[in-house]
Order: structure tokens, then C-alpha cells, then sequence
């Protein structure tokens, strides 16, 4: 998924005195409180880490108290959305003015009603709330399924993200990744929709014997 | 399209948000005609009609479909409007069409999070017209429903929202000079936040700034609230008092007066009714939390908060049942694990006051915890035995109160947990050998001379209780005085008196004491059990069954209550001196140490 990268920091983490018997406790805990938030050094929000420390030895640092430094070496996995990214939640929430998301468990996405293309309809159908797309009767967006959106903008405090399902790549995941052809041409008139839907039909058969077997989705439980 | 006057809509809902965004829209731009009339509907607070609450559960609902052009500084009366809502002044068609908004500001945006999670804890409590209204429960469960399920739709939509909350509930906990009913009440959805669905996440930041609350109104009820008046009268027999029938008390003015004076004294004051209530209030929800299996966990979390705040504070008065009536609920699993970390203190700490600390701790809940099956206190009391042995053996010197202090402490707390224990210990052969085998005497006896030091009416009571018992030959007290501290005694324990802390001496709030009283064992249970000769074993078991303490044996011995007033035995002062924390006649230090008070329920409860 776009948005998460992997990299390696040198670090220096400072501990108090009375940690020197449970260094290695210490540095963990440390390393722990980066956790989901927004880092500006780093350029993400840290998900995760891995250090290795290489030596024993620790630079006591003078001052009030001396702390001492430990110098370690840290693979960090970080999350940095930037606009026009395109990334993928569950959806959690439905209402006929947006759609809630949460994305990698952790981050909240919603996506305001001018930012829905008008191909998504809202409705109600037993008692549940559902997008479904005018065009592609198949195309359903409900709660539980994955979501494909377009990232708008990033809160890098509360680490909330703005998204958009203007784009035609954008939508219920599962569907999109049956069915490429049929949004891959899907911008602008109708006449070429109408040409695209002879094409796709002399083509789906081909596409039967190439396609990759995709796994399926299990859907995610709701929390 | 112009704005529509407010007072003519007759949109649907559907379309009203849309006009309601436009006037969001405008206003940024200063066209603020609409808008604000929206305000003034959101504002509307007293005497609503039917209609008026009509018109503001639609404009609520408007503005849910119109919170993605909401913007926290172009919309700020709004916003303003909206959260100085408070859920008590509205019936629920308004609470819920405001909670949806809520959940919907505080999901559109991360900026408003703080902001909806602040008024929501805010409406934890109500505002204080609705206490001297007297309104009924169903308004209470009516708001506080509401709100937790929007605190957890909010963080079912925003995962990170909790770790907000946390902090706001922490930071919006009500000071100890608030009444007590708004502080009852925020830590009612404290508890229940912490049983909750966030329960994994908030719940252990509950449970520790409820204990911090519990220890600093304790701090606030000074020594001296609980000090009796000067009388001729020794202090101790109050507690023996508990056995007398109700007609005895009445009879005795004297007794009577200073009980009601005393009781009037103490719990005139406020911090006392406050403590009194959270600590009924975090017994229930203990029990609570026992019957669904969560005990354990929870207990976990109050030792931590325990080890940090309760040990560690100067003689902590009542917060520390919280522990015992948490151990009394699963004695296996907590009342072990406490006993354990009490030990682990006092063996392998660092800090020497604490140490102290822990083991008077350890001491005053071995000997009171009816529920721990004796070969558990066996174990406890053999750990520090060894350590004390292991520290004698090392040290040759002579007395030293001041240095050793630690080993003093533990000497008198061995002394104290045999007082109440050794009985019950020497009827079952297997500690019967394994009390012997720990050679008690050997430490007593060590050039160290911890007879001298500790606490006289302690060390008198053993000696008298061991040469009954046949368990140790150790000298008499060599001095016999009738003080209760010796020269010795006050040294090791310091100016902070350390050497006579009882932390679980019988509790003197009220409420409390009838969860307590089931499980606590009253010095009158030990005195009565050998007070007569020859008392079989069962006699023993049975005194420590007695419900309440009563358990003055039929007539055998004819003494009674009645009679150790004019009982001229020489035991009898020291003897009574085991029943709680003795009281300092030398005003050395001026000031007085603790002494009990009856509850005023105890002869209802007898």
C-alpha cells in the first residue's frame, strides 16, 4: 500500500541512571512511545521498530544527572500519506453525507459528500446503508468491505486523513480489482462508455484464461 | 437562494443541510444572516416548547449533514453553541440528535476531536442546579447511557480517540474541595469506563488516578480528626467494647460520650463522608469485577498504583482497605499476590522507610486478614524471619536502633503477626514445628537486642503468649514500665513513627466498615480465645469464626466484658495494648497516635 516505507535510523536514546541494570527494557520502552505519532525527523508516523544494539558500552553525558546515551541502529516502518496517494481502509461507517474508514487499524479516514463522484448513490437496503454506483450495479461500497480512496489530506496530530473518491480508480476495493478494465477507461461520455462495453465483453472471455487468481477477501470483522 | 427565515422552514431534513452549508460557506465569506440565526436556535436553553425542541432537533440534524464545511475558526460561535450544551437540560429526542452530531464533528475532522470528547467527559457530571432539584435516577441512566455509547461510537470511528480521553479524564477529575456528590458521580463513569468496552485502554489510568483521588483526601483527614480526648480511661478497651450487648453501652456514659463526641468530630468534616463514599463506591465495583473474572487484572494495577502511592505516602489512613477488601474478594490469587509483593519490599527494596513501610504493611494485614488460611501466613512470616536471621548473623554489634531500623521493624512485626496468629499456628503440628524450626529466639535473643527496642506492649504480649505456649524461652521485658514506647522505640521509629504504624487497625468509616467487618479479625477474637485455660482447638477455630468478633465464651471462665474493668490482673493493661495502635502518653512528639472509634453502625451490626 503507498504511503508506508521502511527505514534505517541512527539513533542515540538517553536513559536515566537507574535504568542501567534493565537497559535493553528501557530502550524498548523508549522506542515505544514514538508510536503512533507524527514524527517530522523521521517524516512518518512510526508503526514500528526493530533495533540492534551493537556494543555494550554507553556515553554517560554530563548534566543534572547524568544520563547516559546508547547508540543503536533502528529499522522503523513509517507511515507518511501524502496527497493523491491512493490507500485502502475498511470501512466502519455510512451515512448518506460521507463514508468513515479506518485505515491500517489505526487511522481515521473520512470522505465528505462533494468529494463522492456522483456515480455513488446512497441508499438504504434492509436497514443497511450502502454506495452503490449507478453505472456497475455490482459496485458496492458497505460497511466492512475495503475502500479505495485517494488521499486529500493528512492530520498529522491526531493522524486523520481527508480522502476523495473523485478518481475512477478509487472505490470498493474487492470490485476494482475484478473488474480493471471496466474503470481503467472509465473517464468522460457515454459513447465511449458504450464502445468500452463492446470491448470489455469481446474481452472478458480472454481475461477468464489470463487472470490471476486473486485471493479472496475474507471481510474483516467489525470492531 | 436567499436565507430562509428560521422560523418558516419547511424543508425536509434532506434539504435543510444543504441550506445549512451554504450558510457555512457564506458566512466565511461574512454573510452571516442565516448562520446566526442558527446560533441563536442551538442557544435556546429555558422553557422550550414542543415546537422550539422541534425546530432544534432539526437544525441539529442539519448541521450533522453539514459538518465537513464546519471550520474551527470561521465557525467558532457555533461550535461554541454546540458544546456548551449540556445533555441534563434537554429530553432525549435532543440529547440524541446532538450526540449524532457529535460523533459526526468529531469524526469529519481531527481537530474537533478534543473538543467533542471534552464536552462529552464534561457531561459526566450534571450541572449543580440538578442536585438540589432532586431529580429521579432515570434522567442520570438517561444521560450517562447516552454518553458512554457516543465515547465508544467515537472511538470505533477514530481508533486513536481514546488515548485522548485518557487524558482528558485525567486531567478533568474534580478537585478534593468539590462537593461529594459531583466527585461520587465523575468517578461512577470513571469505574464504568473502566469496565467498559475501552476498558483494555483507559481502564488502568482510571483505576490509578482513583487510588491517587482515595490517598489524597486521605492526606487531607489530618491525625488529629481522629484522636480521642484526653481520659482517664485507656484507650484500647474501646475495640474490646465491640462484645459488650447494647444495654452495656448505655449504661456507661462515659464510654458513650466520648464515642459520640468523637464520631460527631470525625465525621463532621467532609473528606471523610467523600472517602467514606469512593471507597464504598470502588468495593462495589471490585466486586463487580470479581463476578465477571476480571479481578486479577484490575488487582494488578492497584498493587502498582500501590507500590507507587500508597506505601510511599506518610502513614496512609483508610486507602489501603481498598487492597484488603480486593484480597478479602479472591484470597488465592490476590490476597497471595499482595502478601508476596509485601515481602518482596521488605526483603529485596532499597529505600529503608519503605521497607518499613511494607513490612508494618505486611504485618497489620497478616495478622487482620481472617481470610488467609494460616500456612500462607506460615510462608510470609518465614521469609522475614530469614531475613532478619540472615541480618543478625552478619551484624554482632549492640543495640543501634537507628541503623537497624529495618531490623527492628521486622523483629516487631514477627512479634506482632504471632500475637494474633500463634495459636491458630500451634494447632496445626506442621507449623507448630515449622515456627519452631525458625528459632524466633535465636534473632530475640541476638546481642542486637530487639526486645529492648521494639515497641514494648508488643514485646510484652509475645513473651506472655510464647511462655504460655511453650514456643520459646526468651527472658521477661527486663524494664516494666508501663509506657508504651521505650526510649528505644522511638528512635527506630523515627520522627515519622514508623514503629507504630498499624495500616490496618480497624477502619473508622462507617460505610466501609460493613465491608470490612466480615473479614477482619478484632483482637477481642485472639483475647477470647485463650482466655480461658486450656482452650481446645476448636475453641480457637471457633473465635476466629465469630461473625463481628463476638466471641465471649459461654460462661466457662465467667469473665466477661463487664469484668476486666475491675480486673486487677496484671496482664490485662498490656493485654488490651494489642488491640490497636497504641497512644503515645509520653507527648514527647505532640502528637497523638490514632485509637479506635466505634462506627456508629457497630451495635447495629452486632
Amino acid at each position: 500500500m503507498a504511503g508506508l516505507e521502511e527505514c534505517e535510523a541512527n539513533l542515540v536514546v538517553f536513559l536515566h541512571p537507574s535504568k542501567a541494570n534493565c537497559a535493553s527494557d528501557a530502550i524498548l520502552s523508549e522506542l515505544s512511545s514514538l508510536l503512533f505519532t507524527y514524527n517530522e525527523t523521521f517524516g512518518g508516523v512510526v508503526l514500528a521498530y526493530d533495533p540492534s544494539i551493537r556494543s555494550n558500552l554507553a556515553k554517560i553525558v554530563p548534566g543534572t544527572f547524568p544520563c547516559f546515551g546508547v547508540q543503536l541502529k533502528a529499522k522503523l516502518l513509517l507511515f507518511n500519506p501524502k496527497p493523491d496517494m491512493v490507500l485502502e481502509g475498511e470501512v466502519v461507517k455510512l451515512t448518506p453525507n460521507s463514508i468513515h474508514a479506518v485505515v491500517l487499524g489505526f487511522s481515521s479516514a473520512v470522505i465528505a459528500d462533494d468529494d463522492i463522484r456522483d456515480e455513488f448513490k446512497h441508499k438504504v437496503k434492509g436497514g443497511e446503508e450502502v454506495y452503490v454506483s449507478r453505472t456497475h450495479r455490482k459496485h458496492k461500497i458497505k460497511v466492512g468491505a475495503i475502500l479505495r480512496f485517494t488521499v486529500k489530506s493528512f492530520d498529522e496530530e491526531i493522524l486523520h486523513i481527508s480522502g476523495s473518491l473523485l478518481a475512477p480508480h478509487t472505490g470498493g476495493a474487492r470490485w476494482l480489482d475484478k473488474n480493471t478494465d471496466e474503470w481503467s477507461r472509465a473517464d468522460s461520455t457515454a459513447t465511449k462508455r458504450n464502445t468500452d462495453k463492446l470491448l470489455i465483453n469481446g474481452d472478458t472471455s480472454m481475461k477468464n484464461d489470463e487472470q490471476i487468481e486473486k485471493p479472496k477477501k475474507r471481510r474483516r470483522q467489525q470492531s | 437562494m436567499g436565507a430562509p427565515d428560521m422560523d418558516e422552514l419547511s424543508f425536509t431534513d434532506s434539504q435543510l443541510h444543504f441550506y445549512v452549508k451554504d450558510a457555512l460557506k457564506a458566512a466565511i465569506q461574512g454573510d452571516c444572516d442565516f448562520y446566526n440565526q442558527l446560533v441563536a436556535v442551538i442557544h435556546r436553553k429555558e422553557r422550550l416548547s414542543a415546537a422550539d425542541v422541534a425546530l432544534l432537533v432539526t437544525c441539529l440534524k442539519a448541521v450533522t449533514g453539514a459538518v465537513s464545511c464546519i471550520h474551527i475558526s470561521h465557525h467558532k460561535s457555533l461550535l461554541a453553541a454546540i458544546l456548551r450544551m449540556s445533555l441534563w437540560d434537554y429530553g432525549t429526542n435532543v440529547m440524541d440528535a446532538l450526540l449524532e452530531l457529535l460523533v459526526a464533528l468529531a469524526s469529519s475532522n481531527g481537530e474537533h476531536v478534543n473538543l467533542c470528547l471534552e464536552m462529552l467527559v464534561s457531561n459526566f457530571v450534571p450541572p449543580s442546579a440538578y442536585f438540589e432539584k432532586h431529580r429521579g435516577p432515570s434522567k442520570k441512566s438517561e444521560v450517562l447511557d447516552r454518553v458512554h455509547s457516543t465515547l465508544i461510537d467515537i472511538a470505533n470511528l477514530v481508533p486513536l480517540s481514546p488515548l485522548i480521553l485518557e487524558k482528558i479524564v485525567r486531567d478533568k477529575m474534580p478537585h478534593v474541595y468539590v462537593k461529594e456528590q459531583p466527585i461520587v458521580m465523575y468517578v461512577e463513569n470513571m469505574l464504568r469506563l473502566e469496565s467498559g468496552a475501552m476498558g483494555e485502554l483507559v481502564g488502568s489510568m482510571a483505576l490509578i488516578v482513583l487510588m491517587d483521588k482515595l490517598v489524597e483526601l486521605d492526606v487531607e483527614i489530618a491525625w488529629k480528626d481522629i484522636l480521642e480526648d484526653d481520659f482517664q480511661k485507656d484507650v484500647f478497651d474501646f475495640e474490646l467494647e465491640d462484645l459488650a450487648e447494647p444495654a452495656d453501652n448505655f449504661n456507661q456514659e462515659n464510654k458513650e460520650f466520648t464515642r459520640e463526641a468523637s464520631m460527631q468530630r470525625f465525621c463532621s468534616g467532609n473528606h471523610p463522608e467523600k472517602l467514606d463514599s469512593l471507597m464504598v463506591l470502588t468495593f462495589e465495583h471490585l466486586k463487580c469485577c470479581f463476578e465477571t473474572g476480571r479481578l486479577v487484572q484490575v488487582f494488578e494495577i492497584l498493587l502498582q498504583s500501590f507500590r507507587i502511592t500508597v506505601l510511599t505516602a506518610y502513614k496512609s489512613k483508610f486507602a489501603q482497605f481498598v487492597m484488603f477488601y480486593a484480597c478479602s474478594l479472591d484470597p488465592e490469587n490476590c490476597g497471595k499476590l499482595f502478601a508476596d509483593a509485601l515481602v518482596d519490599i521488605f526483603v529485596n527494596g532499597v529505600h529503608p522507610e519503605w521497607r518499613m513501610s511494607a513490612v508494618a504493611y505486611l504485618a497489620s494485614y497478616l495478622a487482620r486478614a481472617k481470610f488467609l488460611p494460616v500456612p500462607l501466613i506460615a510462608i510470609m512470616l518465614e521469609r522475614v524471619v530469614d531475613w532478619c536471621s540472615k541480618y543478625c548473623k552478619n551484624w554482632g554489634s549492640d543495640i543501634n536502633p537507628k541503623a537497624q531500623k529495618v531490623f527492628y521493624a521486622g523483629c516487631q512485626a514477627t512479634m506482632y503477626v504471632l500475637c494474633f496468629r500463634m495459636k491458630q499456628m500451634l494447632a496445626i503440628p506442621r507449623l507448630k514445628s515449622q515456627l519452631q524450626l525458625m528459632q524466633i529466639d535465636a534473632i530475640l535473643g541476638h546481642p542486637l537486642k530487639p526486645l529492648q527496642v521494639c515497641l514494648p506492649s508488643i514485646v510484652d504480649e509475645f513473651l506472655r503468649q510464647a511462655k504460655e505456649n511453650r514456643v520459646c524461652f526468651l527472658p521477661e521485658r527486663l524494664a516494666d514500665q508501663d509506657f508504651l514506647e521505650s526510649k528505644h522505640s522511638t528512635v527506630f521509629g523515627g520522627t515519622e513513627k514508623l514503629g507504630m504504624f498499624f495500616p490496618f487497625d480497624p477502619i473508622l468509616l462507617p460505610n466501609c466498615d460493613r465491608y470490612i467487618r466480615p473479614n477482619y479479625v478484632y483482637w477481642s477474637m485472639v483475647r477470647s480465645s485463650y482466655d480461658e485455660e486450656g482452650t481446645s482447638d476448636e475453641d480457637v477455630a471457633d473465635a476466629y469464626d465469630c461473625e463481628d468478633g463476638m466471641s465471649i465464651p459461654d460462661d466457662r471462665s465467667g469473665k466477661g466484658c463487664d469484668e476486666e474493668d475491675c480486673d486487677a490482673d496484671e496482664f490485662s493493661p498490656s493485654f488490651e495494648k494489642m488491640s490497636i495502635t497504641p497512644r503515645d502518653s509520653s507527648h514527647r512528639f505532640g502528637g497523638r497516635m490514632p485509637s479506635r472509634i466505634r462506627p456508629s453502625m457497630s451495635p447495629e451490626s452486632l
